[in-house]
């Protein structure tokens, strides 16, 4: 691991982060690496997001989809948990609520095979502190 | 495969499902049909949280936003948008002040009332990946306060940007590291207080466990300002999922060097350690928690002198509340204008609320400081569950108290909570409806303050103790006025006499329960009736005979046998031996049994 030594270390490296990030938000292969966040914090994975993670990988392999599925933290819908975000390449995410494994079916076959959305869609009600 | 290009998106929130927005979706699928629209496809989501002009619909690729709608115009809303490619301008929204028709939801200010700063990245990153933070401007203001700036000029711009602790008691963040800084000491300290105590309230857990490499940052910032070289996190063993990625965050920024000797090839040098609570409320008070960190009993001891001066281990000592770190790294990089242009007055930036109780959208928020009350249970909240009548809101936690309707278009800020008779507290946020009893609910928090006295000053030890044992009197139907009175007294005496905060504080639901539901204790006392029947020993059951098939269903769930009566003859509930558990009720098909 290289360490960072100095502030423009960490610029550059934010920029070949960001660069890295970026690739993977404008591929135009609409078959290639779908994003796939779950939220997992402690509410969520008392909601059975775990669950919900492990089978998305699991029928995203069986069903052989280039995805990439990671947790990341509280999206603050409390009442709708399991919740998910997913973002295909070139589209704005989507946030899916009350995720079980029926809802896992669908969504993939629905939404990530061909775009079409499905109920259950969980509009974001908040902008976010984006980078400068 | 059916390839749909145009969608229209109705709310399938609970608010919008009580005006109809199962039947507008019924319409609009059949207006689809009946103009033949194969590319379209109509979709239920979950609540836009617009709550108060639902029924929503939204149509996209344009995102045309319309509200208000009635089943009835869903025929017009496909045969002129759609087909005729108009928009419907009657369903539009129209902007409250400039009254002018607002076309695009992204126009719409309701979606800039949640400003997401301290909660930025969470639900957005992988928190357990230290990359995805630093693309996200990570660590980016620590170098640039560590190398561009002295630790004068961070102060100052933390001082400027009007930032105080999201901790509750509301202390300038700025003023406080200059305290420390100012202290000559060899060795100094820096504390994330993580020992987030008030019932309800999470998100000092929801940061740590989404965005655990803000606070590492920010320590670290806290540290080259104070002049400390070393930072604790106290954490309640309980969280064992952000004490697990704050870990990881921890060791992943020693191995960037982000942490530890040297940073950014300056020579100040920093490293974090984790101290583990046991869960005690009073632990969140940073004299007791500086006494648990040292292995001692959490007790609160008198200020002066302040941890400032007399710290962890008699070091001078920087105590800062998790969600107040997170705003750091922000208000260095975006300036302390740009926050402090953000909220009132006197309070600036945002607050992160925990919404819970009676609300349709239990969540996590994080608004701008100076949001209505209404903004946040009607509109982001989605408004009381099963329609019921909004009573109360509790803030501030067992420290606060409850805020009426009247209080409903108060602009939320320390200042005004604290003149309404509550306070800001960590940001739990409980909302009461008609069914809850204001007397039950002090009593329910006055259970929680004994059990968490650390018991060291009495008025605390045994004032609570006191205080609570009158409302048992009370809501057992024993009390009389002259309780009330002393109720009063003594909550006042407590308040006056406690030595920390949690003794200073902990009559507040009392108190405000006592200015606000008045009435309702006068019921208790005088009548010896609860007026919401929660008060177990002030309700009766009874059975209406009329309605009573004598199905014999109740007397077969009652766990005492208090209910009598033959097959197909109307049955009888004994006063003297039900112990009113409701279970009768619960299971009863008829709706035969009634409380009173």
């Amino acid at each position: 691991m290289n360490k960072v030594k100095t502030l423009d270390d960490l610029k550059k490296m934010r920029e070949s982060l960001r660069a890295s990030l970026d690739l993977r938000e404008k591929s135009n292969t609409p078959d290639q690496l779908v994003q796939i966040k779950v939220s997992m914090a402690t509410c969520g994975i008392a909601a059975g997001a775990k669950e919900i993670m492990s089978y998305f990988i699991e029928v995203l392999n069986r069903e052989n989809i280039d995805a990439l599925v990671t947790q990341t933290g509280c999206m603050g819908y409390c009442y709708a948990e399991p919740t998910i975000e997913i973002k295909l390449p070139g589209k704005e995410p989507l946030v899916f609520g009350y995720v079980d494994k029926t809802k896992v079916e669908e969504i993939i076959n629905k939404y990530i095979r061909q775009g079409i959305l499905v109920d259950g869609i969980i509009p974001v009600t908040y902008t976010a502190v984006k980078p400068e | 495969m059916a390839q749909y290009t145009n969608y229209i998106l109705v709310c399938g929130g609970t608010g919008c499902r009580a005006s109809q927005s199962e039947q507008i979706i019924e319409n609009l699928k059949a207006a689809v049909d009946q103009y033949g629209l194969e590319d379209t496809q109509v979709i239920r989501t979950g609540c836009f949280g617009f709550c108060e002009k639902g029924p929503v619909v939204k149509m996209i690729p344009d995102n045309t936003f319309y509200v208000q709608v009635q089943p009835s115009d869903a025929d017009e809303i496909v045969r002129e948008h759609l087909v005729k490619g108009r928009k419907v301008e009657r369903l539009l929204y129209v902007n409250p002040e400039t009254h002018e028709l607002v076309p695009d939801s992204k126009h719409i200010g309701f979606y800039k009332k949640q400003l997401r700063i301290a909660l930025r990245n969470c639900g957005f990153i992988n928190p357990e990946n230290i990359d995805e933070y630093i693309a996200r401007d990570g660590y980016v203001a620590l170098g640039k306060a560590l190398v561009e700036m002295t630790p004068e000029e961070v102060i100052k711009e933390i001082m400027d940007s009007g930032l105080r602790g999201r901790g509750g008691g509301g202390f300038p963040t700025g003023l406080k590291w200059q305290i420390t800084r100012k202290v000559q000491a060899p060795q100094k300290y820096v504390v994330c207080n993580a020992d987030e105590g008030d019932p309800g309230a999470f998100m000092d857990r929801s940061i740590l466990e989404g965005d655990p490499h803000s606070i590492v940052e920010a320590m670290a910032i806290n540290g080259y300002c104070t002049g400390a070289s070393k930072g604790l996190v106290y954490i309640r063993a309980e969280y064992p999922l952000a004490v697990e990625r704050l870990k990881i965050a921890i060791r992943q920024a020693k191995e960037y060097g982000l942490l530890g000797e040297n940073i950014f090839g300056t020579d100040f040098s920093f490293d974090i350690e984790i101290r583990y609570g046991a869960g005690a409320f009073v632990c969140g008070e940073e004299t007791a928690l500086i006494h648990s960190m040292e292995g001692l009993r959490g007790e609160a001891t008198v200020k002066p002198p302040f941890p400032s001066e007399h710290g962890y281990k008699g070091c001078p000592t920087n105590v800062n509340n998790v969600e107040t770190y997170a705003n750091i790294p922000v208000i260095l990089l975006r300036g302390a204008k740009w926050f402090s242009s953000i909220g009132t007055e006197k309070s600036k930036g945002t607050k992160v609320f925990a919404l819970a109780g009676k609300v349709n959208n239990v969540g996590l928020i994080e608004v701008p400081m100076g949001t209505t009350l209404r903004e946040v249970i009607f509109g982001i909240g989605g408004g009381i569950k099963d329609g019921k009548k909004f009573k109360a809101v509790q803030t501030g936690g067992p420290s606060g108290g409850c805020l009426t309707e009247k209080h409903l278009d108060l602009p939320i800020d320390y200042d005004n909570l604290l003149s309404a008779g509550s306070m800001m507290g960590s940001g739990g946020m409980i909302v009461m409806d008609e069914d809850d009893c204001m007397v039950a609910m002090a009593k329910f928090y006055l259970d929680f303050t004994v059990e968490e006295s650390c018991g060291k000053c009495a008025p605390c030890r045994i004032g609570n103790k006191r205080l609570h044992e009158i409302l048992q009197k009370i809501t057992s139907g024993n009390g009389t006025e002259d309780d009330l009175t002393r109720l009063r007294n003594l909550a006042t005496v407590i308040k006056d006499t406690a030595l920390c905060g949690l003794g200073q504080t902990s009559p507040n639901p009392v108190l405000s329960t006592m200015d606000n539901f008045y009435d309702e204790y006068l019921a208790h006392v005088r009548e010896h009736r609860c007026p919401s029947h929660q008060c177990r020993e002030l309700t009766q059951y009874f059975i209406n005979p009329e309605k009573c098939k004598g199905c014999t269903l109740c007397a077969r769930v009652c766990p005492v046998h208090a209910i009598t009566g033959d097959r197909k003859i109307p049955h009888i509930i004994d006063p003297q031996s039900c112990i009113r558990c409701g279970t009768c009720m619960e299971k009863c098909k008829f709706g035969a049994i009634y409380v009173h």
